[in-house]
């Protein structure tokens, strides 16, 4: 789309700026919709990464973070959440050329890699409340529960959202409905694995410091 | 089974709230008859309560606001004579532990379910109608917003007859708020109440804003758009940003509380002022979103009742978004006497001094709006002077708030009560009057009477008058907040005079009342013919009143700015508006009972939770769940309207107005 | 809706292959990007090699540039018009936690400075009643 502009010496045409050309298609606002939550959520990580900082060296007494991590968990964990990022984005790929077999592969991929972040995570808490560092023990342990914990309940909601989606790809097929749909989840998974970049880099790499 | 729910939660020796909830019931109960005689409980259900049409979910916010604008300043009538009582031995009628729930539920009222209903709700009404949309971004979603806010408020309200609400204050700060030293329901109902509503809230700042950002009419450039809309957009991003700090901070309180952790204990290294800290941080911002919707109010019936497009609309957009920006760094400024240092107390207290400065931008623009103008003095625009007045006071005591060494003084005193309260009741409910009074016509098709109309305002202007500037002399004179009793004589005749301010006040509110009775039953004679009772110049003036529900048959062309206007100076009759060419048939969304049903399940989750019901807590987050996915395979998600339904009301409009 | 324009390149219609090999590549590319870019980080942390003030500023450019290729590559945010309103909110999110992060570990900790000692002995443990 474009205007014509004259003015005495020339004619000019300008394409319509972004801002003017109306109403955008149904999968830019879906999707801007989802982007603008993921800022939210990440502002509400923020506040749980400040209250973590500031509570980090409130111990009371109680075990430290060097004390209680496992650098090859970690690292573990991060490649589970990484790898799921990627075959997040081949189940992307599926949906935009409407492959069920590529989505359906790629979105079991993502699930397995959950599970097991979920399992090492999960693994991690248990053992950390059986020697009596639980989150009750001392503020910094409150503060490493709900900042790690709140992360991992975004990536069980994750997978619960996947196993939906592929119920809705496996009845409705891809509608466009369903298509923006996990266009959302996609942006979802991505975003979370950006927070456990913080989450890595701040807990479990900064107790080490 | 009950968790901790038994028999004895209910107050049974309290009398106030035992004669409030019957006076309720009784209220509810005839509403409920009324209709039932009407038979309007299908209409009820098909038009209001499963509608996604963002007119209708803005007067369902109005109309919550509205009602609970009356319960909170019940609550404020019964503080005033407490106070104005309980002078030098005098014990008053409210007794301690009541007058702390009290000054909690009316500062928790007021904020969240007056203040940001109404102006969500204006905002809902009005923005898509301006930018020449057919609705929000998410429809749906939108609904499912306002049945949040109204679980919250269904929480808050059954906490009066079932248990008891928190003595905390409106923020509930630790430890008192903790469960050492807060055991009972009363915080929880606090916390489930808000964080609900919460998520409804920032649900419906993800809407507006990707509303006013993807789907303006064709044409409508950034700076086209009306002023209403840019302070509307800045107040929901303001709510995307701020909202799950407030999430946040709650949820570790929560974890506090049911869970034993320690982010705000006084033990085990947990650190209170962490808790003040966050939680301002979230504040702070609120007050903006509070204020930045009626800033908007306030550009658009200035500039229609001077006849004169808003002087200095780039300033205008620049300093709505300097405003967001800023609001996010002054947050210090509600505890400079927690004990920072002098240099961190004093970039805040800068930093607060400097967000005046785009208020005061526009109050200038204001101004020169109006000066050469042809002015009206209508009832909406009565409203926004007052507010320039009275806004102005409120700001200046805020400036002079901003000053540390002055705040040392006078934190938490009732200057500071004086302050917050000029300048929201100045600045937002003089703006939701201007608002209500302004649009009304637009939703209902009839104007509100003129003379309740002006009497509401006489009467909220000099009670306000009255009632708060005792409050600034009370508190240079060392009266704090919150005071059940005191012992000073000499506050005594203030504290009357304020009491008097608060009877003018309600004196008004019974105005507002009667104003719409009064309207609707003489609504043949202010019958809004034309859709444009004011001579506006935004486009909702374009469209019939009430509008369909599509909002426009053919989409609008814009290209300038107050196309509407600009139309109608051009000779052109309305609609006579540059359009797209009509569409054959338009698409609207499906009525949808998603919000309602998630609204009840909530209330199923907030209520389990306060009283350690786990049961139907479980069964409420699991039917929200059942819901949501109900939604996402629904078959039909619009019916398409057909060519002739859809040019229907435009040609009714035009004929009556011929 | 009749009148919805296309405000951008997005796509809803399936892709070209050879858009396919494109994007595998550039997925690809991000996966490695961010696995050397964890590698380093967590080598960073634990060798002596890095001068020990210098580490928490080093991890903190690590998991920014990381968090660059996660958005870059994965989230596919570019300087398109049609992107300006994603980054112009990215902008304010960012803004917005930066603040929240650095303004309260300045003020907790100017709070925390001007406190009077408490004991921070283990009897400092016990529980409140």
């Amino acid at each position: 789309m474009s205007t014509v502009v004259d003015n005495p010496v020339q004619t000019i045409t300008r394409p319509v700026p972004v801002s003017q050309r109306g109403p955008a298609p149904r999968h830019v606002v879906t999707t801007y919709g989802m982007w603008l939550f993921l800022l939210s959520d990440i502002v509400m990580f923020s506040a749980f990464f400040a209250a973590f900082v500031v509570l980090r060296d409130h111990t009371a007494g109680g075990p430290a973070g060097h004390a209680l991590f496992h650098r090859q968990t970690v690292l573990a964990e991060t490649a589970c959440l990484l790898f799921s990022s990627f075959s997040c984005a081949l189940l992307g790929l599926g949906v935009e050329h409407r492959h069920k077999l590529a989505t359906y592969g790629a979105a079991a991929a993502t699930l397995v890699l959950g599970a097991a972040f979920m399992t090492l995570e999960v693994s991690e808490f248990m053992h950390m409340i059986a020697i009596g560092a639980g989150p009750g023990r001392s503020a910094f342990l409150s503060g490493f529960f709900a900042l790690v914990g709140l992360h991992g309940i975004h990536v069980a909601c994750g997978m619960l959202w996947l196993i939906v989606m592929l119920a809705q790809v496996a009845t409705l097929g891809f509608l466009p409905k369903v298509a923006r749909r996990l266009q959302c989840f996609a942006l979802y998974w991505h975003a979370i694995d950006i927070v456990w970049v913080g989450v890595f880099t701040v807990v479990y790499l900064g107790a080490f410091t | 089974m009950f968790g901790k729910l038994s028999w004895s939660a209910i107050p049974t020796d309290q009398p106030i709230p035992l004669i409030a909830a019957g006076l309720v019931a009784l209220g509810m109960l005839g509403v409920a008859g009324w209709i039932t005689k009407r038979g309007w409980w299908t209409l009820l259900w098909t038009d209001w309560i499963t509608s996604v049409d963002h007119k209708k979910i803005g007067v369902m916010y109005v109309l919550l606001a509205l009602v609970m604008l009356v319960r909170g300043f019940i609550d404020a009538l019964m503080m005033r004579t407490q106070q104005a009582l309980a002078a030098n031995g005098a014990r008053g009628f409210l007794p301690p532990e009541h007058f702390d729930q009290i000054f909690s539920a009316h500062g928790t009222i007021m904020i969240f379910f007056v203040g940001m209903a109404f102006m969500v709700g204006l905002m809902n009404f009005v923005v898509p109608l301006q930018i020449g949309a057919r609705d929000v971004a998410f429809p749906t979603l939108n609904s499912v917003s306002f049945w949040l806010t109204a679980t919250g408020v269904l929480l808050l309200n059954l906490s009066l007859v079932i248990g008891e609400f928190a003595r905390t204050g409106w923020l509930a700060y630790p430890p008192l708020s903790e469960l050492a030293y807060s055991p009972g329901v009363g915080v929880d109902y606090y916390l489930w109440a808000i964080q609900i509503s919460g998520v409804g809230t920032l649900l419906s700042g993800i809407n507006l804003t990707a509303t006013i950002l993807k789907m303006r009419t064709v044409g409508m450039g950034y700076m086209r758009m009306p002023i209403f809309c840019w302070t509307a957009l800045t107040s929901n991003l303001l709510i995307i940003a701020a909202f799950p700090i407030l999430t946040a901070t709650l949820a570790m309180l929560t974890l506090d509380r049911y869970l034993g952790f320690h982010f705000f204990t006084n033990d085990l290294g947990g650190n209170v002022m962490m808790y003040v800290n966050l939680i301002w941080a979230w504040g702070h911002p609120e007050v903006y979103i509070l204020i930045l919707p009626a800033f908007g109010v306030f550009s658009e019936v200035i500039a229609t009742f001077a006849g004169k497009p808003i002087f200095g609309y780039r300033s205008m957009a620049a300093a709505a978004l300097a405003i967001c920006m800023l609001s996010f760094m002054v947050w210090l400024h509600h505890f400079f006497t927690m004990g920072a240092s002098a240099d961190v107390n004093a970039f805040f207290g800068v930093m607060t001094m400097i967000i005046a400065v785009p208020t005061g931008v526009k109050v200038f623009n204001w101004l020169w709006t109006l000066y050469g103008g042809s002015i009206r003095f209508s009832v909406p625009l009565m409203w926004s002077l007052g507010f320039m007045v009275t806004f102005i006071i409120g700001g200046m005591t805020g400036v002079l708030l901003a000053i540390p060494p002055v705040d040392f003084v006078t934190h938490n005193s009732l200057f500071l009560v004086a302050h917050f309260h000029n300048v929201i009741i100045g600045g937002v409910i003089f703006g939701a009057y201007a608002g209500y009074n302004y649009w009304f016509p637009k939703a209902f098709g009839f104007t509100l009477d003129e003379r309740w109309g002006r009497a509401t305002f006489w009467c909220w202007l000099v009670g306000f008058y009255l009632a708060f500037m005792p409050l600034y002399l009370l508190g240079l004179m060392g009266a704090t907040r919150r005071m059940q009793h005191y012992a000073e004589p000499e506050w005594q005749p203030l504290m009357v005079v304020a009491l008097a301010g608060a009877v003018l006040i309600c004196i008004g509110i019974g105005c507002t009342v009667v104003q719409l009775v009064v309207s609707i039953r003489t609504r043949a004679r202010r019958r809004d013919a034309t859709g444009d009772p004011w001579d506006g110049r935004s486009l909702e003036w374009a469209t019939p009143s009430p509008p369909p529900a599509f909002n426009f048959a053919s989409p609008v062309l814009v290209n300038e700015r107050d196309t509407f206007w600009a139309a109608k100076q051009a000779g052109l009759p309305a609609p006579g508006l540059p359009e797209m060419p009509a569409p054959s048939s338009v698409p609207v969304p499906e009525r949808s009972g998603t919000g309602f049903f998630i609204a009840f399940f909530a209330t199923g989750l907030g209520f389990g939770m306060v009283w350690h019901i786990w049961w139907m807590a479980i069964a409420g987050l699991l039917g929200i769940v059942g819901v949501a996915l109900r939604l996402a395979w629904r078959k039909i998600d619009e019916t398409e309207l057909g060519g002739d339904a859809v040019a229907a009301p435009y040609l009714a409009r035009d004929r009556e107005a011929a | 809706m009749n009148t919805e324009a296309k405000a951008g390149n997005e796509r809803e219609q399936p892709g070209a292959p050879g858009d396919l090999r494109a994007s595998l590549l550039k997925y690809a590319g991000g996966l490695a990007l961010a696995i050397i870019l964890t590698l380093v980080s967590f080598w960073v942390s634990e060798s002596g090699a890095v001068w020990p003030g210098g580490v928490p500023v080093l991890l903190a450019a690590l998991a920014i540039a990381q968090m660059g290729v996660h958005l870059l590559l994965f989230l596919h945010i570019s300087s398109g018009p049609e992107n300006t309103n994603n980054i112009m909110s990215l902008a304010f999110g960012v803004f917005v936690v930066v603040l929240v992060i650095f303004g309260s570990m300045i003020i907790m900790h100017s709070l925390d400075t001007r406190m009077n000692d408490m004991p921070a002995s283990p009897h400092a443990t016990m529980a409140m009643p």
